[in-house]
């Protein structure tokens, strides 16, 4: 075990290093002099003059990606150009918005994905079976920006149930927050239930024909303790690691939901910024993006690696 | 710590019940610092937060705000500005003649400055009195009256500007209406009642709030859904369906600005290889193919005027000698023969917005019909403004928000290598016309002036003025008190929720 | 082939997909009006015998756009996923055949690229590139080649300790012609399950993207700039997003319900 961390933990920093290489770069390559950009409507040639010395954008390459690097390393991710606020700061207050409706929308897809897995898998081949696969499969097909309006023109304008947009923090108004919350975190969640049914579902299968539940319904057990007990219980390990891992997509989906929905999170606040130039938000929170989602992946190889032992990976 | 003041809040505002006034905004802005501000959006929000030497009436007629009176000395080279008594900033400290000299000090030299071109011809400004200030200027500049109703005439504290330094815009110490509260970035801009603002019987709200939405379709749903009491930027295809609700109103005024297309006529040698920049007969037949009323209907379900110059029909600058073309597909053809390029092929440089999109598509359709062969090439913004800089485009579909005086529309634009010059003209005698007009204190000799201006602009087509866009507002039917001024900002005094 | 035939979702899916490959093909000669046509009198006009669909807001058909936009959203699809093959699986051969210092370096690589969210990642490239459906298709396929190099990867490093390659070593073939003859056709299939897949979630990448302004450009027609402009007319013109939409849910759900069946038909433990 300590050996295997080892190796795990000596791999994480070469993938960092990559990481913060492959995401300056995108951005010092994205075409528009970033000065110009933020200069505004005036474009005054001296302010113009002012911003490029004030984030090294005459320097060679190299030396911008070691200032950046530098800062990260101290924890100073730099600062918005837009509104001149450190990106650190700008994390923390976006951090706990998108993590509830993460959160949010991974309950849901896992309510609505293992509910449809283990329907289908159950009830193999018949209408139920079918009907359960295409209910799940509807999420990953349809983009969620169209379902998103759609879903703000039926609830909040036309029947008033539900507010169209924006955001207010669940410990001003709890109510308020949740159902800001729902809609967004359904159209998040629903590409992700379909996922997790297919694997709910194979698991799920895998388990039914294995000697274990053949034997608790040898012993007589009634069907349905079979199912939810032993069974279930034992499908959804890998399916629940799954899950873990699938924040890191979770994340990238959030993009669009957070921008149909006003939703103040890291997915607005990161296209917003590839628009403005704003490296350093792009920057840092892809940064910490990558290092959630390998700290989330360690995790769950740790998880495997203690339920399987016999795994002999790589 | 956050919670405890977040607990704190909800306390306080749960025992008094404040009335609050919500305003949905299509962008976020940008710093809120009046000095470094760059954007439109952020001016909405400096109209509740920081009050300014004057400001304009629906009529764009300068109006005292923190100033009362002007003066300007015989030769027009000192303006003697007198300022209102008992003004207090947010921090409580006074508006004096000192505090308005370290304003414009601080515009004019603080590093990373966005007003420095508008206070250009400000060489240096002296305290006569608490309560008076005379700017000196290096010569006669007429549009300074206008440049001070706007960011370079907002005053803010000296003491906290001092003090924050470049991080002033995190936390603004204004002399506006309402104070600075918090600002979440991309979710809203808090702002309380300043009990000490000199004129609070004009204020009816104990808070204002707004919101960026950038989607137009939400930012409405969040009006109908009773979120927002007030939008700015409706829809232009969405009116048709709101007028029919009674609960909400909507309000438009054709803006200062424009929306026009600038052509490549000399700002880099691609210039050489346009067809449009070489040969200014190709110009105008370009501008005979294009149906104006057509455009402004399609692309913008009419709601926008249209026009031919840098200020609309509506102002009293234009140049009435020089009506809006009407289409002329006979006469485009003939001259394309003449120029001796019947079919000419250009690509259209257009950012992504929708607005540009849809009015790109229609140009390119008309002109088609001219024998023109329009390519559209769709460009992120951002890059779009780096090319142009660059001179790396052909023709490109860009507006301008608009300034109060018309030479705020003028002079940047057409002036020899001024900053927003993208079109590279550079005509030496319309330079000078152009210093004349910002001289001339008289206004028949300005209008004069600008009927020269005009007669060469109108005639070369540095840029293609197509129309002036409305200003659309919509909101609840129960708030009254909405000012309509062209310049597209939403004033808080006098709105009041009924 | 047969036992894909015999899930009927699946056949569903291969049906639907052929009918859109159909209806691309025969495009020009399907749709009754030309896709960009504007007509300044027809601007969102509703759905009516003339104009089945309704119209856009420039006044053109809804229908005839939909027909043509199926080649812009099926080579959305395709073109990502071939790239994606295309660099992905001979690098994921390399890493998983020559092993060592070679497999160390683009296995970090791609775990960097898979770390980054995939939409992120599309859309600084897309940004990168420039506004284009060529440079979309690009940019999703960059994205999604390091998925391909994993699973390419993951199967050539099982399949190398197969009896099969143990004996075409022993007969000496040389490496290149183990990895394309012996290895390669042994590890297709779950590379055509990925694959098919993979075209359902790019063509809805490129829908996002268009969305945002990168994907395909207008007056040309695709699926996803249509979606884009039809948000702004939702209550007016609610037939230009609904049959967008609309197809582009049928396209994808296909290319799923497909991806799934031969999951199922080329997989004996699935049954």
């Amino acid at each position: 075990m300590g050996r295997f961390l080892l190796r795990r933990l000596a791999q994480i920093v070469p993938t960092l290093f990559f990481v913060s290489v492959l995401i300056f770069g995108l951005q010092q390559l994205l075409p528009g002099d970033p000065a110009i950009a933020m200069a505004g409507e005036e474009r005054d040639p001296e302010t113009i003059r002012y911003l490029r010395e004030k984030f090294h954008l005459d320097e060679p390459l190299p030396a911008r990606y070691w200032h950046w690097l530098s800062g990260v390393v101290r924890g100073d991710l730099g600062e918005s150009v837009r509104i001149q606020k450190p990106v650190t700061d700008l994390i923390l207050e976006k951090l706990p918005v998108t993590l509830q409706l993460a959160t949010m929308a991974m309950l849901i897809a896992l309510l609505i994905g293992v509910t449809a897995g283990v329907i289908s898998a159950v009830k193999k081949d018949t209408w139920l079976d079918y009907a359960a696969n295409v209910f799940a499969l509807w999420g990953l097909s349809t983009p969620n920006f169209w379902l998103g309006i759609l879903l703000i023109l039926l609830f909040a304008v036309n029947l008033g149930w539900l507010p169209a947009s924006g955001y207010v923090s669940p410990f001003e108004d709890l109510k308020g927050n949740l159902a800001a919350m729902i809609m967004p975190a359904f159209v998040l969640g629903n590409a992700f239930a379909s996922v997790l049914m297919r694997h709910t579902r194979s698991a799920m299968l895998q388990v039914l024909s294995s000697d274990y539940v053949r034997t608790a319904r040898a012993k007589g057990l009634n069907e349905r303790v079979v199912i939810l007990k032993h069974a279930l219980r034992n499908a959804l390990v890998p399916v629940i690691t799954l899950g873990a891992l699938s924040f890191g997509e979770l994340l990238g989906g959030t993009v669009l939901t957070e921008t149909i929905f006003s939703i103040p999170g890291f997915g607005k606040l990161i296209v917003d910024a590839v628009f403005n130039r704003d490296y350093s938000v792009v920057q840092g929170v892809v940064l910490l993006t990558a290092t959630v989602y390998i700290a989330l992946n360690l995790l769950a190889d740790i998880a495997y690696f203690l339920v399987n032992p016999r795994m002999r990976v790589e | 710590m956050r919670w405890f003041g977040l607990f704190l809040a909800f306390a306080v505002s749960s025992v008094a019940a404040q009335s609050t006034l919500r305003i949905g905004l299509a962008e976020d802005p940008d710093i809120l610092d009046p000095t470094m501000a760059r954007t439109f959006v952020g001016r909405i929000v400096f109209a509740g937060l920081c009050d300014k030497l004057f400001d304009l009436d629906e009529k764009l007629n300068i109006v005292p705000q923190l100033a009362t009176s002007y003066k300007w000395s015989a030769d027009n080279k000192a303006l003697e500005i007198k300022l209102r008594n008992g003004v207090t900033f947010h921090d409580g400290e006074k508006l004096d003649a000192a505090a308005v000299k370290y304003n414009l000090e601080r515009h004019k030299n603080m590093k990373g400055s966005n007003r420095r071109g508008e206070l250009a011809p400000v060489a240096s400004v002296d305290v006569v009195d608490p309560l008076t200030v005379r700017l000196n200027l290096s010569a006669p500049f007429v549009p300074l009256l206008a440049v001070l109703t706007d960011r370079a005439g907002m005053m803010v504290s000296p003491k906290a500007a001092e003090a924050a330094g470049e991080k002033f815009g995190a936390a603004p110490v204004c002399s506006g209406p309402f104070r600075f509260v918090e600002r979440v970035a991309q979710d809203r801009i808090v702002l309380q009642r300043y009990p000490g603002y000199w004129n609070k019987g004009a204020i009816h709200f104990d808070r204002v709030v707004y919101t960026p939405i950038v989607d137009a379709t939400v930012r409405l749903a969040n009006l109908r859904s009773g979120q927002l009491d007030f939008i700015e930027r409706l829809a232009g295809s969405d009116v048709a369906g709101l007028k029919s609700d009674s609960r909400f109103k909507i309000a438009r005024i054709v803006e200062i600005g424009y929306q026009g297309i600038t052509i490549n006529v000399g700002k880099s040698d691609e210039a050489q290889q346009n067809p449009l920049g070489k040969d200014a007969r190709v110009r105008e037949a370009f501008e005979l193919s294009l149906d104006r009323n057509a455009i402004v209907k399609v692309a913008m379900d009419g709601e926008a005027q249209v026009g031919n110059q840098w200020v609309s029909p509506a102002s009293s600058w234009y140049v009435k000698s020089l009506p809006v073309p009407k289409r002329n597909v006979e006469r485009a053809k003939q001259l394309l023969k003449e120029a001796g390029v019947p079919n000419p092929s250009f690509t259209l440089m257009t950012p992504t917005t929708s607005d540009a999109q849809r009015i790109a598509q229609v140009v390119q359709a008309m002109a088609k019909d001219a024998g023109f062969d329009v390519k559209i090439q769709s460009t992120e913004f951002a890059t779009s403004l780096n090319l142009a800089d660059k001179g790396q485009y052909q023709a490109y579909v860009l507006a301008w928000s608009g300034r109060a005086d018309p030479d705020g529309n003028l002079q940047s634009f057409h002036f020899c290598k001024a900053p927003l010059n993208y079109a590279g003209y550079c005509k030496p005698e319309v330079d000078d016309l152009i210093n004349r007009s910002r001289a001339a204190a008289d206004k028949a000799q300005r209008q004069k002036l600008f009927d020269q201006i005009a007669a060469d602009v109108v005639r070369d087509r540095p840029v293609i003025y197509l129309f002036h866009r409305h200003w659309l507002w919509a909101h609840n039917a129960k708030l009254s008190g909405l000012r309509t001024v062209p310049d597209g900002l939403v004033r808080v005094q006098g709105l009041k929720m009924n | 082939m047969k036992r894909l035939l015999k899930r009927k979702s699946a056949a569903f899916g291969l049906f639907v997909v052929g009918f859109f490959v159909l209806l691309a093909l025969v495009a020009p000669w399907l749709a009754p009006h030309d896709p960009l046509a504007t007509s300044w009198s027809a601007v969102r006009a509703a759905p009516s015998a003339s104009y089945w669909f309704g119209a856009d807001e420039l006044g053109r058909d809804v229908l005839s756009r939909i027909v043509w936009g199926t080649r812009a959203s099926l080579l959305a699809g395709v073109v990502s996923v071939t790239i994606a093959l295309t660099f992905g699986v001979p690098i994921g051969m390399l890493a998983g055949y020559v092993g060592g210092w070679t497999d160390i370096l683009i296995s970090r690589i791609t775990d960097a690229m898979l770390a980054c969210p995939f939409l992120i990642l599309a859309i600084a490239l897309a940004a990168f590139l420039g506004p284009s459906l060529t440079n979309a298709m690009i940019a999703i396929g960059i994205s999604a080649t390091p998925i391909f190099i994993r699973l390419t990867r993951a199967q050539v490093l099982s399949a190398k300790s197969e009896e099969y390659v143990e004996a075409a070593r022993a007969l000496g073939n040389p490496h290149l012609r183990i990895a394309l003859r012996h290895i390669l056709p042994n590890i297709v299939a779950p590379l055509i399950v990925q694959a098919t897949l993979a075209i359902a979630a790019a063509v809805i990448a490129e829908a996002s993207l268009s969305f945002l302004g990168l994907g395909q450009q207008p007056p040309a027609p695709s699926w996803g700039s249509m979606l884009n402009t039809a948000k702004n007319y939702i209550d007016q013109a609610p037939w230009m997003a609904i049959w967008p939409g609309l197809s582009i849910f049928l396209l994808v759900l296909s290319f799923n319900l497909l991806g799934d069946g031969l999951r199922d038909a080329l997989d004996p433990r699935h049954k």
